[in-house]
């Protein structure tokens, strides 16, 4: 059954911050799916590559991602732990 | 050189330690003091036992093949990690909150508890797992080779099949151990998950040494190990763009699908925050682990002979150059990642085969056996069985393929074939409308297609498929092909596969979902999964039923263990008030009991059996209906009060109002009262006086005579106030004769201007009039219109203080009805008294002058509302302006 519940159409700062970071954490897998398939684009599909060249792209590309989801996960964790926003849980939809 | 037997010994401490290690943490966890274990870094670790020898041994010679290709395989899990605010954090919600015990238990819950579907995913799980073990058996075997013939002496144990099958009976040993120890309603097995973490540390230890070795020591440092990787025949390699996408997304759906890191994903949580540092510490350790994947291939091709394994240069490289300490460490490094994945994989098989086959079987062999039989000791020797089955196909496949170079393709044919629960899996968790027959047609389609154009296809032509129906297709239809399906032949075998089986699979689901209707355990789970995070555990299931308690705390006995099930009954007892250790079965208490038992048996069963005791199925349609249509109910019940309490506001309001005008009018007609009397008295008073003057006998005639015409004025002013009025009380009843007739408004004002003639004698007035325009006729009551107009006209007469009066009559027409404008140049009525004029008594200068009662005004407003018209000030005309306006034909009062 819909529960139509009323939602606050703007929301305190802290709340606005801590939304905006599961959107950050959200975004996260299309930005590692763009950077995994962008040396695709370095050299026309058939011919030889820079294997050496690849690989430290890849895994630079690879550090900032971790390094980035860390980040996200660490504050997720910081601001979910003491002000547990009440839209916290719908908003997953 | 190590001694064959030194390296079995070292094998055999290791294993010792673990066990060691695994049944600490088990009396540790026992006695509740298990903090530090449950951290999130042991989560973390234990999920690398998606990095098996497969991955260990075999990335080194899938980069020698292909270049950076391997790392795909760890790139889906990195982006499903990175991205677990999506899918990975919904699954441990639901996992936990509905007690899970397996992927296969996840869909038959989803999909109302189907025992079928959970038959369907275990079959799947186990065709694809059970190669998949065998493989671990391989690559342990191959590495007990290596060192074997590495060794001088020949090894009396040198047998392959003797190798994997002591391998095969000490894994089965430690996870009949550990994992069926007790039925954990969780079904969490700490010490096995300690054993893990800690087996996670020692592979990827072990490769970050030998990868150091190689890059530090052999190759010289990272600069030239870069010009190594340049200069080498691997340097220039080319990549399928299809491959490399498929094999990503591939990889994804593995990690969420396989049933063992759905096993230590989602059933081993404790804890949903420790997904928040597995997002990154997880990606981080795969990272870790192909790190240094490309250097050892590179160097293992510079250095070892032509013709070597390239899977097994992490052993043979490090042996070859004498670091026989590190060979050791290597190998027990691919040992660690072999047996933990095993371990995993068979406890997470053996559960869902237990849950889902063999105790439907004996649940419906003996359906009594359900209330009497020892439930506990059943499930545990099925779990037992399961995994001794399981370790036994495994081993069976390991001698049927006879350890061939066919099984390296393995792993990857096992991803396509559990990446077929996938659809069900997100749909389940993503889409209300996702039904059974969905589930059911996709993962029916998906299988079958993986079976058809990549297992079987697999073993090689001339095995199952034969060679002609490769090449020409089944009964030589050549859009049935396995490898070129609908004459689709430009892709790779693999990813052919895939996107076959996928795409076929979410169709069939997609449509067997929108086709069908669900029942109402499904709607009511489907709300439940995909609803998750909006708290409540969904609809309650069970009516008050007519369980006995007694009965439901045996069977809960049988399974939970005495004190658990005890303690969970003395619980829900206390909880409803009860003393004692039988709760009365009401709704809540046996929702509650069911996903307890379901995390021993899986939901299938613990709802067959609840539903054997609680003598009745689930809820009904209508029950469904009956708990939606009350809480409409109560949503209409509440819009209602609401409009109520609105409609009460609105009359408090105009209650209010009416009592403000209430009032008002008291104050107005006591106003009214002491006017009356005021005007009343001033005539009466003189009359009085000069008729006691008169009763006075000696009067002189002619004072007698003005007295006796002072009293008659008076008394003439008395009555025209008396008739002023009675006309006003008359017309405010609207009581009032009208005479209705046909009447020009030339006329009217005819006759208005002549009855003031007498008023404008004295005084040199200018009328102006527009004859055109008062060629009008109407219908209404002539006499009383003249009354207003002489009103009117003599006010303007009497209160104009212009030197030359002016007094214009305009007459329009618009539309229905006639205005009359009257205007002179007079000063006009300030604004502010503009409000007062039509009450009654008002006079704006004092009366003396004014002559009249002060009724003129109210009593023209009430003609003109009796003859269905208005009158009105018109501000801003240079003077004071009245407006009359009436319509045309005047209507009968109704």
């Amino acid at each position: 059954m819909a529960t139509r519940r009323l939602r606050p159409m703007f929301v305190a700062k802290r709340s606005y911050r801590l939304r905006r970071l599961r959107d950050g954490a959200r975004m996260l897998p299309f930005l590692g799916a763009f950077l995994y398939v962008l040396p695709l684009l370095w050299v026309p599909t058939g011919q030889t590559r820079d294997l050496a060249r690849d690989a430290v792209y890849l895994f630079l590309a690879w550090g900032v991602l971790i390094g980035l989801t860390a980040l996200i996960a660490a504050r997720l964790r910081a601001a979910g732990n003491d002000a547990d926003d009440p839209a916290s849980a719908e908003d997953a939809e | 050189m190590i001694p064959f037997s030194l390296l079995v010994l070292a094998c055999l401490a290791y294993v010792l330690f673990l066990f060691l290690v695994a049944f600490w943490v088990e009396r540790r966890n026992a006695n509740r003091t298990a903090g530090w274990l449950r951290s999130p870094w042991v989560y973390t670790l234990s999920l690398s036992i998606y990095c098996t020898a497969w991955t260990f041994f075999g990335a080194v010679g899938y980069a020698a093949r292909s270049g950076l290709e391997f790392a795909t395989i760890y790139m889906g899990p990195t982006l499903v990690f990175i991205g677990w605010w999506w899918v990975l954090r919904k699954l441990v919600r639901i996992g936990r909150q509905q007690h899970i015990t397996s992927i296969a238990d996840m869909v038959s819950s989803r999909y109302g508890k189907s025992p079928f579907l959970g038959v369907v995913v275990t079959l799947i799980c186990v065709a694809s797992a059970t190669p998949y073990i065998s493989l671990q058996l391989q690559s342990v075997t191959l590495s007990f080779q290596v060192f074997a013939s590495a060794s001088a002496v020949a090894s009396p144990v040198n047998d392959p099949a003797v190798i994997s099958l002591w391998v095969a009976v000490g894994l089965a040993v430690f996870t009949i151990l550990f994992g069926t120890r007790n039925l954990d309603s969780r079904e969490q097995h700490t010490g096995i998950v300690i054993a893990i973490a800690i087996e996670a540390v020692v592979k990827l230890v072990a490769l970050l040494a030998v990868g150091m070795f190689v890059v530090f020591t052999l190759g010289g440092g990272i600069g030239p190990m870069l010009d190594r990787i340049a200069a080498s025949p691997m340097a220039g390699w080319e990549v399928d763009p299809a491959r490399w996408i498929g094999l990503t997304g591939l990889s994804a759906a593995a990690v969420l699908c396989l049933p063992r890191m759905f096993h230590v994903t989602v059933v081993e949580n404790t804890d949903e925050n420790h997904l928040a540092t597995a997002s990154w510490a997880f990606p981080l350790y795969l990272m870790a682990m192909s790190l240094f994947v490309i250097p050892i291939a590179v160097m293992g091709m510079e250095l070892m002979p032509r013709g070597s394994n390239p899977d097994l240069f992490v052993l043979t490289l490090p042996l070859s150059e004498g670091r026989g300490g590190l060979a050791m460490l290597a190998f027990l490094g691919g040992f660690s990642s072999a047996t933990s994945m095993v371990i995993v994989a068979t406890i997470a098989l053996a559960t869902m085969v237990s849950n889902h086959i063999v105790m439907p079987i004996w649940l419906r062999l003996g359906p009594r056996a359900a209330v009497t039989g020892d439930v506990r000791g059943v499930v545990l020797m099925s779990r037992r069985m399961s995994i001794g089955g399981v370790l036994g196909l495994g081993y069976a496949y390991f001698l049927l393929s006879g350890g061939s170079s066919a099984l390296a393709a393995i792993g990857l044919i096992a991803f396509v074939g559990v990446a077929q629960i996938l659809p069900a899996l997100l749909g389940g968790i993503y889409w209300r409308g996702a039904t059974r027959m969905g589930a059911a047609l996709g993962l029916g389609v998906g299988s079958a297609l993986w079976v058809y154009c990549l297992l079987l296809p697999s073993f090689g032509p001339g095995a199952v498929l034969s060679a002609s129906v490769m090449a020409e297709g089944p009964f030589g239809i050549g859009w049935l092909r396995p490898y070129a399906l609908f004459g689709v032949i430009g892709l790779d075998p693999l990813i052919h596969a895939v996107f076959w089986s996928l795409t076929l699979n979410i169709i069939a689901f997609c449509l067997g979902s929108v086709l069908t209707f669900p029942g109402p355990v499904e709607r009511a789970q489907a709300v439940a999964f995909v609803n998750v995070f909006d708290g409540g555990a969904g609809l309650q299931g069970w009516s008050k039923g007519t369980a006995d308690p007694e009965a439901l705390l045996i069977t809960a006995q049988r399974i939970l263990g005495d004190e658990a099930a005890l303690g969970y009954f003395q619980e829900q007892a206390k909880a409803q008030g009860k003393g004692g250790y039988l709760p009365d079965p009401a709704p809540e208490f046996l929702d509650g009991l069911e996903m307890r038992l379901a995390g021993s048996v899986g939901a299938a069963t613990a709802h067959a059996m609840l539903s054997q005791l609680a003598g009745r199925a689930a809820v009904s349609v209508e029950d469904l209906i009956a708990v939606a249509s009350e809480s409409a109910q109560m949503m209409e019940h509440s819009a209602q009060l609401e409009s109520q309490q609105a409609e009460l506001t609105r009359t408090a309001r105009a209650l209010r109002e009416a009592n403000e005008k209430l009032t008002q009018l008291s104050v107005q007609k006591d106003g009214f009262l002491s006017q009356i009397s005021h005007e009343l008295r001033t005539p009466m008073t003189s009359i009085r006086a000069f008729s006691e003057m008169l009763m006075e006998q000696d009067l002189p005639p002619d004072q007698a005579a003005r007295f006796s015409e002072i009293i008659h004025t008076e008394a003439i002013r008395l009555t025209r106030l008396l008739d002023a009025l009675l006309d006003l009380s008359v017309l405010e009843a609207g009581a009032v004769q009208l005479n209705v007739g046909l009447v020009s408004v030339q006329t009217i004002l005819d006759r208005a201007l002549a009855a003031t003639e007498a008023g404008r004698a004295g005084r040199q007035v200018v009328v102006t009039r527009d004859a055109e325009a008062e060629q009008i006729f109407l219908r209404t009551d002539a006499d009383r219109l003249v009354q207003v107009v002489i009103n009117l006209v003599s006010n303007a007469l009497k209160y104009c203080d212009a030197l030359l009066p002016e007094l214009r009559l305009v007459v329009r027409q618009k539309g229905g009805h006639v205005t009359l404008d009257v205007v002179d140049n007079g000063s006009g009525i300030p604004k502010e008294k503009q409000a007062l004029i039509f009450e009654k008594f008002a006079r704006l200068t004092d009366q003396t002058r004014a002559g009249g009662a002060g009724l003129g005004l109210a009593i023209c407003r009430e003609i003109m509302e009796n003859l269905g018209g208005s009158i009105a000030y018109l501000p801003g005309q240079g003077g004071a302006a009245f407006r009359v306006t009436l319509p045309l034909r005047m209507k009968k009062p109704a």
